[in-house]
């Protein structure tokens, strides 16, 4: 079923978006991850213009996000207060991130930069998690090895100190704003939540148990992405809702599923998958720009 | 096709190496000046129709459309425009050459620019460009016989009929060697996406007096005035043309959405987001009555 899309103008197949909308809707329940650094580049892939795709790809998000992170409010693995914090760090790191975003357009270089940042924060992330994740999962066959709770940086002993209880910590709330105003920037440069670097970065830099990782992401990825695609309609009229809503459709449901099949999965194979998953994204993006591509040549429409 | 396209080719290089010596928002000067006409007009600028006011040519056309104007609905996946006509003469058909017909069909023309990519410290990035002024967003040809053999060069430069010569004005100042890579690059891309189209044989003329041509329009339009002309040829050189406007708009919801995003983009893009929540509650709530059940 074929359907025009009133701001891309361009027309697609329904069942397409839907299905596309699922996989990434399960990846978000999954792994506790937006997708859209996974829907951004398929819709790019698809014909749907890069403005377009970046706006309606974060009211995707908005809505599969909303789904996933009311199912981990019922079970109790959101950390609200240290979400407010990434998510205060997040909407200013966002706002710098747009502005960048509309340097690069003027010359020409957005596709490059964001690739590059795609290929070098995948990689990076992909690598440590795996390797991380593999340690834990010899570690769990040998019972007699008993872990810290989390480790104690010296980021950590900075000033203004505070109380995230669900989570277990009692930090300084700079390591979290900084890590919230670097994705807020990062995200909104790539078109995405920032979920795939926003998990690692709260498990590995600020020590929060896997358990609240994910709910709390959701829950931050959700107003980041909102704020996002406001901005977009407001200032580029680039949110399709036709689109957004076929979209939302299939993310909605594969959501829920993967929060589901969350649940029954061990943490440590959840994070191989992802890891897995990551380094796989990365590895075809790094080709993309290390390779000799089939085309040489590209039109971007409209004025310069 | 090949000699007409490297004719067309070295015309786009010359004239945006003539553009790029006089800066922009000149007319360049053929180097067959005689000609009288402007090959690469200012993008601002309405291109100028040629029209014989002489004298009364031996042979019109006369024509209709099936329809003259096109609704984007939400289920729109395309639309086939049936182009018919006749010619109207006073005198016996001519001996000589047959007559050929040519129908374009053409959107409004936005500016774009084409990229190239490099490869610098290894990676491969879009390092050069050129800017076109003007090129229509579609464009279909479609012809009686092949085109090199029905139409002269010069009489194509003049109305701008074959796919490279559709392409108008490198905006602003050109600064690489050679803009035919370029424009044969957006050629080649928007033919292989559907949006350039020549169809050599498509129309079908009988007894040099009726013809007809089938135009599809693809599903990715846009919105806008389109523009239909019929050329009518004779041993190479056009004796008439018929203009025939096409009203492209979107209908419905697809109109009113569209005007919303850009008359109230604050409540548009709130709009978006509480689709967006309502549909994420929805769900959860749905699936967790499914779990309990």
């Amino acid at each position: 079923m074929q359907i025009y899309l009133p701001i891309a103008e361009v027309s697609v197949n329904a069942f397409t978006l839907t299905g596309l909308g699922g996989l990434v809707g399960l990846m978000s329940g999954l792994f506790g991850v937006g997708g859209g650094f996974l829907i951004t580049p398929l819709l790019f892939f698809i014909g749907i213009p890069p403005a377009i795709a970046v706006a309606t790809g974060a009211n995707q998000v908005v809505a599969s996000s909303v789904s996933g992170v009311l199912a981990h409010v019922k079970r109790k693995t959101v950390d609200f207060r240290m979400g407010g914090v990434l998510l205060a760090g997040g909407l200013v790191g966002s706002w710098m991130g747009v502005w960048v975003f509309t340097i690069l357009q003027e010359v020409g270089q957005v596709d490059l930069v964001v690739q590059l940042c795609y290929v070098v924060f995948l990689g990076l992330i992909g690598a440590m998690m795996l390797q991380e994740s593999l340690r834990a999962l010899r570690r769990s066959k040998n019972p007699t090895y008993r872990k810290r709770l989390h480790q104690h940086m010296w980021v950590h002993r900075w000033p203004v100190k505070m109380k995230f209880r669900s989570s277990g910590l009692y930090i300084s709330i700079f390591p979290p704003l900084m890590v919230g105003v670097a994705v807020g920037v990062l995200a909104a440069i790539m078109g995405v939540g920032g979920g795939f670097i926003m998990v690692p970065a709260m498990i590995y830099l600020l020590g929060m148990p896997t358990k609240v990782v994910v709910g709390t992401s959701l829950f931050q990825i959700t107003f980041v992405t909102a704020f996002t695609t406001l901005m977009h309609a407001i200032s580029y009229n680039t949110v399709d809702i036709m689109l957004a809503v076929l979209l939302i459709v299939g993310g909605v449901i594969g959501a829920q599923i993967g929060t589901t099949l969350g649940a029954k999965l061990r943490a440590e194979q959840l994070r191989i998958l992802l890891a897995l998953l990551v380094l796989l994204v990365c590895g075809k993006l790094a080709l993309d720009l290390f390779l000799r591509p089939d085309e040489l040549y590209s039109i971007s429409v409209g004025e310069r | 096709m090949r000699g007409l396209f490297a004719v067309a080719m070295s015309l786009c290089l010359c004239g945006g190496a003539a553009l790029a010596q006089q800066g922009a928002g000149s007319t360049v000067p053929l180097e067959s000046a005689d000609q009288g006409y402007p090959l690469y007009p200012h993008p601002g600028l309405a291109r100028v129709e040629p029209i014989e006011t002489r004298h009364t040519p031996p042979e019109q056309v006369v024509a209709g459309l099936s329809r003259d104007s096109v609704a984007i609905t939400a289920s729109f996946d395309g639309s086939e425009i049936l182009i018919y006509g006749a010619v109207k003469r006073e005198t016996p058909i001519p001996e000589g050459d047959p007559l050929q017909v040519v129908v374009t069909v053409e959107a409004p023309a936005q500016p774009l620019t084409i990229w190239r990519k490099d490869r610098k410290v290894g990676i491969w990035i879009n390092s050069e460009s050129v800017d076109v002024g003007a090129a229509p967003g579609f464009y279909a040809v479609a012809t009686s016989g092949p085109l090199d053999d029905i139409l002269d060069p010069a009489f194509d430069n003049r109305y701008r009929i074959s796919l490279p010569l559709a392409l108008r004005a490198f905006g602003g100042e050109v600064n690489v060697d050679d803009v035919v890579p370029y424009t044969e690059a957006l050629v080649r891309l928007r033919t292989q996406n559907g949006l350039y189209r020549l169809d050599e044989g498509s129309v079908k003329v009988v007894d040099q007096t009726l013809f007809r041509a089938d135009v599809r329009l693809p599903a990715n339009l846009i919105e806008g005035n389109y523009k239909t002309r019929i050329f009518l040829l004779r041993g190479g050189e056009v004796v008439d043309m018929y203009l025939a406007p096409i009203e492209v708009r979107k209908v419905g919801l697809e109109r009113w959405l569209y005007r919303l995003a850009f008359d109230q983009p604050l409540i548009y893009g709130l709009m978006s987001l509480l689709v967006a929540v309502a549909a994420g509650w929805g769900a959860s709530e749905a699936f967790r009555k499914l779990r309990r059940a």
